[in-house]
């Protein structure tokens, strides 16, 4: 009997001694940590995509928190995201870009566009390229080994026949994409500009031809057919200005090789 | 002098906690992935391997052994280890930022590790006294930061290379742990 008292006793002496010191020390050593630091952590996207240029939610909160870093700098969260963290900080935030999502620029897939040789490598987009300038036919294209699929924090590409298509739907816009295209195919462009140049190549109509059914020839027929400013034609292939609100459905049925066309279609 | 070299070789080689005692398994191919996050742990476990041996000793001769409560040894043990561990870690934050941002989550983690508990228990069952209790825990810490560090290093290179598919991840991991385990048993014999 005496030892189990005994024991009771000094597990529950120990079990005090034990809380009471490091509720002292909580109390008199503890760090006070910024409790904005917390909410601004749960006011991001908290995908960590590292877009913010911080190495993930919790440091770039920690960097807003004392100052260092904007409050606009989550890409995934956008404008709303903005927002919430500038009410925490208490400084205001107006306007900010609208949510951007990534873009493929090739229309190039197995049935439009050439391959020069069989290439049986690494299945890596950078590997491809650097073997004689990438099996592609162009040399501006889509290589289709998911170069970027692979970086993607939200899982929003995938190659459907011999390209890479982004599912918008699950794009956050983080831009991790952008970086990892060693042809810069990729591009963050608004999520509301739906007609879509889908080409990436500044080679002559002619040459074009040669290697892609689908390639942006350069024909300025989306330049003639369409207000002024909307889409302009630059080294051979045309660019939508997406500043401005698109007008030209006349454009895109004009278009000879369809590269000129909504997202959607 | 030459008692606490043999003491240290014994459990850094020939009784190495995690590749002759099989104790710490868990962070051993938790973490052991990249040389970076192994080295962080190690060190980790070092610091408070060391100083729990410490306080467990003490708690062991000056309160358990007269209250003739030894069975009570496990359960004291982590109830101390455990406090011993936040307060550090509270201390470290308040005093030492950088050695709390290299120590990091890896602190906490360990603090119910059974390498942890296994080299106070150890201690109490070989009768070491006090310098010889932080000596041998300092350097059962060493065994299995080397460990960790030799096991990090054959797992960076595991992951440049192409196992069957069957045996990728864990699977190669734990291959690997075995015949590293055994090339371990080599040093029985010597010291310990």
């Amino acid at each position: 009997m005496d030892g189990i008292l005994n024991a009771i006793a000094l597990l529950g002496a120990m079990g005090c001694v034990c809380g009471l010191a490091l509720a002292l020390a909580a109390r008199y050593l503890g760090v006070k940590e910024d409790p904005r630091v917390g909410k601004i952590t749960e006011a991001l996207s908290g995908a960590n995509c590292g877009s913010c240029g911080y190495a993930g939610c919790a440091a770039y909160a920690a960097a807003v928190a004392n100052g260092t870093a904007p409050v606009d700098g989550c890409v995934p969260g956008g404008a709303a995201v903005a927002s919430a963290v500038a009410a925490i900080m208490g400084v205001d935030f107006s306007g900010g870009d609208e949510p951007k999502v990534a873009f493929v620029k090739c229309g190039g897939d197995c049935d439009s566009a050439t391959r020069r040789f069989a290439y049986n490598g690494i299945a890596d987009c950078a590997a491809a390229a650097a073997v004689a300038g990438g099996d592609k036919g162009c040399p501006h294209g889509c290589l289709g080994y998911g170069s970027c699929a692979n970086v993607c924090p939200a899982h929003a590409i995938a190659i459907a026949k011999g390209i890479a298509v982004v599912d918008e739907s699950l794009c956050i816009g983080c831009g991790a994409c952008v970086k990892a295209c060693p042809r810069h195919v990729v591009e963050l462009v608004p999520r509301s500009a739906r007609v879509r140049v889908f080409c990436n190549s500044t080679d002559p109509g002619a040459a074009v031809r040669k290697y892609c059914s689908r390639g942006c020839i350069g024909c300025r027929m989306c330049v003639r057919n369409s207000a002024e400013g909307v889409v302009k034609v630059d080294g051979n292939l045309a660019h939508v200005d997406y500043s401005v609100p698109f007008d030209g459905d006349a454009a895109v049925a004009k278009c000879p090789v369809k590269c000129l066309r909504s997202v959607d279609a | 002098m030459s008692e606490y070299a043999i003491l240290a070789f014994g459990a850094i080689l020939a009784g190495n906690f995690v590749l002759s005692r099989f104790l710490g398994i868990c962070p051993f191919l938790g973490v052991s992935t990249r040389l970076e996050t192994a080295m962080g742990m190690s060190a980790a476990v070092i610091f408070v391997m060391t100083l729990a041996s410490a306080v467990t000793w003490v708690v062991q001769t000056k309160v358990l052994a007269p209250l003739n409560l030894g069975a009570l040894q496990t359960l004291v043990f982590i109830l101390v280890i455990a406090t011993l561990v936040q307060l550090v870690e509270i201390a470290l934050r308040r005093l030492a930022p950088p050695l709390y941002r290299a120590l990091g989550i890896y602190l906490p983690l360990i603090t119910t590790n059974c390498s942890v508990l296994g080299v106070a228990v150890l201690n109490v069952k070989s009768g070491y006294d006090f310098p010889h209790s932080v000596a041998f825990a300092f350097s059962a810490g060493v065994g299995f930061a080397l460990a960790l560090a030799i096991f990090a290093g054959l797992r960076e290179r595991i992951a440049r290379a192409n196992p069957p598919r069957a045996f990728r991840g864990v699977a190669i991991a734990l291959v690997t742990a075995g015949l590293l385990s055994m090339a371990f048993m080599g040093f029985s014999g010597l010291g310990g």
